[in-house]
């Protein structure tokens, strides 16, 4: 007898009343009373030569904050990097997996993984569990193969490659924004920018998103690691 | 080989059988369908056959980095639904000589849960010629564990200890999701204790700022949580590897002083003698059971 058979029986059983209507988003809602959901804004832009990724800090249980400093960006490989949203602890163990079978593939191969393989090791662990599961992530980064390149992987585990991507609760509002502020061949700075903008106005309209930005640019020459206090993003026109 | 024969039972030993070690959740279809029919006979109004609840230590936890090291502090409250099951438990869990972890969620699983992993890390050190301990070993091998049981080992827990890169507090939530940060607070008495800390947490403080804070941290938990209460704990561990238990660092709720003040009258206790003894007997005890006597002692076997 597993823990799984006793999921699915919890799951037919009338849930709580304050976890059934809480007017959360459909992402939250499927959380395990008391779990933690980074109910987040995420997204990843590629541009010539490298992608930037960035993210808000907030982690939540309910109406509380678990965490107003958390850091949903985690590396993968040295150029391999991914956005994290859904449940804390379904991603953490995630990106474990992940970085694990990426740093034993770089040492059988002999060369760095490129961020394709990165991208479907991850959608085969979302998919292939994906009944246990609560994670939508976003992967980005640098291989000499496709130079900056992102992929997203929603809740079911479909791996798409993508010109960009966003995530998380957050990302239904700024839809609109950043398709009128995209355009194909962005420089690094364009993106940069259009990546800092983008989110502070979701965390403007998301309550489940806030606190600071966290971003990183990936490039051949290294990763640059960056943050924007919550009191000096670059809301407005 | 050298054994006692009981001459008046004849017992063959059963051979020990192997049981897998860590959590069991056999039980827990028919505890889902025991709660179940519980809860249906509470709605239909007759008040029998309420499930034991687990006791939870509804609890203040809380730690953060100061200048040379960590400060952990716990309250020592443990409940078992609204009665105060232990006015004076112990939350900080030792896991190495560097290493102390605060509990919070059912009692039991959290003494377990810091018990395995101290364990684990005590195999670990003696595979790696003694080497000390690091908070991110004991942190990945809590959150491993506790992801593994899908939240159902409620365990909430802030850890905190010193190792070769220095200071170290990570907080971990029952589902295995884990965080490093510099102060955190855990458990019912948590958003009391984070308003504290949050007014009060400056980076490079003292020692004794430091443990000053805690203690203030948690007596917000105290009285303004309900499920927090009695004592402060407060743990100090320095970068230079010695340590500092504190059990009962504030003692806000000290009833001895309040029963002493109540006047108990000469008048109400009775004096030896007061009244006349009619008959007394000694009878001696006998041994219902097996004594040595009834034992036979064979020779051992070199």
């Amino acid at each position: 007898m597993n823990q799984f058979a006793y999921h699915q029986q919890q799951m037919q059983a009338p849930m709580p009343m304050s976890y059934q209507h809480d007017g959360k988003s459909a992402e939250t809602r499927n959380l395990k009373p008391g779990e933690l959901s980074t109910g987040t804004t995420i997204m990843a832009i590629p541009f010539e030569g490298g992608v930037v990724l960035g993210a808000d800090s907030r982690t939540s249980t309910g109406t509380y904050i678990a965490n107003r400093v958390s850091d949903k960006l985690a590396q993968l490989h040295d150029h391999i990097w991914c956005c994290r949203s859904g449940s804390a602890a379904d991603t953490q163990a995630l990106t474990d997996y992940v970085r694990h079978y990426l740093s034993q593939l770089a040492i059988e191969t002999g060369r760095a993984p490129t961020v394709k393989t990165a991208a479907h090791l991850m959608r085969r662990l979302c998919y292939e569990n994906k009944d246990n599961l609560m994670a939508g992530v976003i992967i980005g980064g640098w291989d000499p193969v496709e130079k900056g390149s992102v992929y997203n992987i929603p809740l079911g585990g479909t791996c798409i490659k993508m010109p960009f991507a966003i995530g998380g609760s957050g990302s239904t509002y700024i839809y609109g924004l950043v398709d009128s502020m995209y355009s194909e061949g962005m420089t690094e700075e364009e993106a940069h920018t259009c990546v800092k903008k983008a989110i502070s106005h979701a965390m403007a309209r998301d309550g489940s998103s806030g606190g600071v930005i966290r971003t990183v640019v990936v490039k051949e020459s290294g990763n640059a690691r960056e943050y924007v206090p919550g009191n000096a993003l670059p809301f407005g026109p | 080989m050298s054994e006692f024969t009981n001459n008046t039972v004849n017992s063959v030993k059963k051979p020990v059988e192997e049981t897998p070690s860590g959590f069991s959740f056999d039980n827990i279809h028919r505890n889902a369908m025991i709660e179940q029919m519980s809860k249906q006979q509470a709605a239909s109004g007759s008040n029998s056959s309420y499930l034991p609840q687990a006791t939870k230590t509804g609890t203040t936890i809380v730690g953060l980095v100061y200048k040379d090291g960590v400060v952990l502090g716990a309250d020592t409250r443990a409940t078992g639904g609204t009665e105060v099951a232990d006015k004076n438990c112990e939350k900080i869990h030792y896991l190495a000589p560097n290493i102390y972890c605060c509990g919070a969620g059912t009692a039991a699983d959290t003494e377990k849960t810091t018990e395995l992993i101290s364990s684990q890390l005590d195999l670990l050190r003696m595979n790696t010629e003694g080497s000390q301990s690091r908070v991110v070993t004991a942190c990945t091998m809590l959150k491993r564990m506790l992801f593994r049981y899908q939240g159902h080992v409620s365990a909430a827990l802030v850890l905190g200890g010193v190792d070769v890169d220095g200071p170290h507090v990570y907080q971990i939530y029952p589902h295995g999701s884990t965080a490093k940060l510099s102060y955190t607070t855990m458990g019912s008495g948590s958003l009391a204790a984070m308003s504290v800390f949050e007014s009060g947490y400056v980076d490079g403080m003292t020692e004794e700022e430091g443990i000053e804070l805690v203690k203030r941290a948690i007596l917000a938990g105290v009285f303004n949580d309900l499920g927090s209460g009695s004592n402060v704990d407060v743990c100090v561990i320095r970068n230079d590897g010695t340590t500092k238990m504190d059990r009962g660092a504030v003692q806000p709720n000290d009833v001895t002083p309040l029963r002493n003040a109540i006047n108990r009258s000469d008048k109400l206790n009775m004096r030896s003698g007061t009244t006349a003894v009619l008959k007394s007997s000694f009878k001696p005890h006998s041994v219902g059971g097996v004594t040595l006597a009834d034992v036979t002692v064979t020779d051992m076997e070199t």
